[in-house]
């Protein structure tokens, strides 16, 4: 380093901790060095949230959030402006890659035990994040102002104007109106680009810094700080996150971009799924869809609002819907505590273990798959199932993590 | 009170407008070709002759159409009936209140139709207008039935009318199949004709996403970049975990 950088960044050291950080951080935050395929995910989540707010900032200089313009504005931005079209399906794209990548991160979370002691603060952290994201990709979904926006929208509204007593009166705080209208799209707007990508913003920087206090987890599922070399206090299973991860990192960028861009430049829509086809049908408050769809990350969820058909316990069936559509976000808040295996990691975890967690994926994607169809008999009683499947993972958790057969943990991280 | 009112007409109102739009005929495949430039422009000539004229797509402006080979020149002196400027929106002069009287709806604008029905709809549709006389146009619709609109290339296609018959399903009942029938030929043939809508398919296509051309190009050179990245950063990155055992 040249004597002049060097007496640069003294000068900064002595009024702000920059080097300190660097190293707390990045050349001195040591992480397991047994990472594998699915460690990329929580970094991809970081280059997506970027790409969003880079993307998002140039969509507003051209959005109108006017429910008489904003269906216009977004497809001036997709011909007039230069490359509108480009920023507005990384934008979209994003949305669901986003989607993509944290259930992904979540998933690993779930093999690995991640959410396990010292780390239940930082997986909470997180699902504040999953929550804070979720609020996001409903308020942008309802911008563009197209069939699938507003009914979609409808949809939302009207679970939460079914809470009891207080339902009526958050609806139309959050909407300002009775009715989902300009006033709300305003609204949904100022949400979209302020309110809550701040809040992730914050989150997410919390979420670092908590998984910085305690370390990374990793494959093994075992501490790397109990085994320290009693020399230097580094783990030694430890290897230093830069240069070693993020090189490998950007490595893992390059493959995810690679997915990335091949959906934005060849199937933007996705066959629907990224880009509904009704939502290039304006909003049309007067006639609604023959099918609402969500997009396919909420279909587990719709799924499961859709699956309650009777009244039960004096609750009326829709109220039910809301409670287990509500729960089967939340509840994923409870794994620290659910979880009463000896071990962490999947590795050593035994077969009831895996059969559960084989049984809950399953049980997603058929959700998942149902929500995005139009309800028969046989599809509603598939997802009744599903429902309790789904459910029956986390409830019965403490029962069936405490009596399965487990391995011994290594001492030291494993290949 | 007007709120209330609106609200409930969106709750009366709403299974009945939720109109057959949808339907089970099988539709045909559109052989569409993106790149075909002189396919683009007779489409366009279609579309400005026949659709423009109760439809809009005013999200376009005429100038986008140099994209399929046209000059500023040539796209006002053949495509712009309406004596707008070259970089105005194709508009159209309907009002949407008479359009409303005249035809019951006001004719959709067609700038993103294609990414909405899909050219296969489109196609199909184009193609299986026959006469009806219970409706208010004496037009009805395989694809879509009581389409408010009328059959406006009936002078290319001629007239078709519809035959139900009873197919035996060989489990010893029967179902109903609908079929068109030729009745009065119009002056192009069958092959023509399908032609003629596939080229004008092609166009509302390109209509849908005048960037898609430009986004599959740029696509494949942002692939090729990525490649050459790919192999790169792997180097790079065995290179830096060679010392971690």
């Amino acid at each position: 380093m040249s004597k002049r950088l060097e007496s640069m960044i003294g000068w900064i050291d002595a009024r702000f901790p920059l080097t300190a950080n660097w190293r707390a951080h990045l050349s001195e935050y040591y992480a397991p060095k047994n990472f594998n395929f699915w460690y990329y995910f929580g970094s991809l989540a970081m280059l997506v949230l970027v790409n969003q707010l880079l993307t998002g900032i140039f969509l507003t200089m051209n959005y109108k959030p006017d429910a008489s313009m904003a269906f216009a504005s977004v497809e001036y931005i997709m011909r007039d402006v230069n490359f509108g079209w480009l920023i507005r399906y990384m934008h979209s794209t994003g949305a669901s890659m986003f989607f993509v990548v944290v259930y992904l991160h979540m998933f690993r979370g779930m093999m690995y035990g991640s959410y396990r002691k010292p780390r239940e603060l930082l997986w909470l952290i997180g699902m504040g994040i999953f929550f804070v994201l979720m609020m996001l990709a409903f308020t942008g979904y309802i911008l563009p102002w197209g069939q699938m926006s507003y009914w979609g929208a409808q949809v939302i509204i009207s679970m939460i104007g079914a809470i009891p007593v207080v339902g009526e009166t958050l609806s139309n705080w959050l909407l300002g109106d009775f009715m989902l209208s300009d006033a709300a799209l305003n609204r949904f707007f100022a949400y979209h680009v302020v309110t809550l990508p701040v809040l992730l913003v914050v989150l997410v920087v919390v979420h670092i810094l908590a998984l910085h206090e305690v370390g990374s987890n990793n494959p093994d599922g075992i501490e790397i700080k109990a085994n320290k070399d009693p020399v230097t206090h580094i783990p030694v299973d430890g290897i230093p996150f830069h240069p070693y991860y993020s090189v490998k990192d950007i490595f893992g960028v390059v493959v995810f971009l690679m997915l990335f861009t091949g959906i934005i430049f060849f199937a933007p829509e996705m066959g629907g799924y990224f880009l509904e086809y009704n939502n290039f049908v304006p909003a049309n408050t007067l006639q609604t869809p023959d099918h609402i769809a969500p997009v396919w990350y909420f279909t587990p969820y719709y799924s499961m609002l859709r699956a309650v058909t009777v009244n039960f316990l004096w609750i009326d069936a829709k109220l039910w819907g809301i409670v287990l559509m509500g729960g089967s976000v939340a509840i994923f808040a409870l794994l620290p505590w659910l979880d009463r295996s000896p071990v962490k990691s999947i590795r050593y975890k035994g077969p009831i273990f895996k059969f559960a967690l084989t049984l809950f994926v399953i049980s997603v994607f058929v959700l998942g798959y149902l929500g995005t169809k139009s309800p028969t008999p046989l599809y509603t009683l598939l997802a009744q199932i599903f429902t309790v499947v789904y459910f029956a993972f986390f409830i019965l958790m403490p029962w069936y993590s405490k009596i399965d057969k487990t391995k011994p943990e290594p001492t030291r991280v494993t290949e | 009170m007007r709120k209330i009112t609106s609200i409930l007409l969106v709750f009366c109102l709403a299974p009945l407008v939720a109109f057959a739009s949808g339907s089970d005929v099988k539709l045909d495949h559109a052989q569409i070709h993106p790149s075909d430039k002189l396919s683009l422009q007779r489409g366009a000539q279609t579309f400005v002759n026949y659709c423009l004229s109760c439809h809009s797509a005013e999200y376009m402006r005429y100038n986008r159409l140099r994209d399929i080979g046209l000059t500023e020149n040539q796209i006002s002196d053949n495509l712009i009936f309406t004596g707008q400027k070259v970089g105005e929106l194709m508009t159209v002069a309907m009002k949407t209140k008479d359009a409303k009287q005249w035809l019951g709806v006001a004719p959709p604008d067609l700038s993103v139709i294609a990414r909405s029905r899909g050219p296969d709809w489109l196609y199909t549709y184009l193609r299986k207008f026959y006469r009806d006389e219970s409706t208010a146009t004496g037009w009805n619709n395989l694809v879509f039935d009581k389409a408010a609109m009328p059959h406006v290339l009936y002078q290319l296609q001629g007239e078709q009318s519809l035959m139900v018959k009873n197919v035996d399903d060989g489990h010893g009942g029967t179902h109903e199949v609908k079929e068109l029938k030729l009745d009065k030929p119009g002056t192009l043939s069958k092959t023509e004709y399908d032609a003629y809508v596939t080229d004008l398919v092609n166009f509302l296509v390109y209509l849908g996403e005048p960037a898609a051309t430009k986004r599959v190009q740029l696509g494949i050179i942002v692939m090729l970049f990525l490649f050459a990245m790919l192999g790169l950063t792997y180097a790079l990155k065995q290179e830096y975990w060679k010392d971690v055992h």
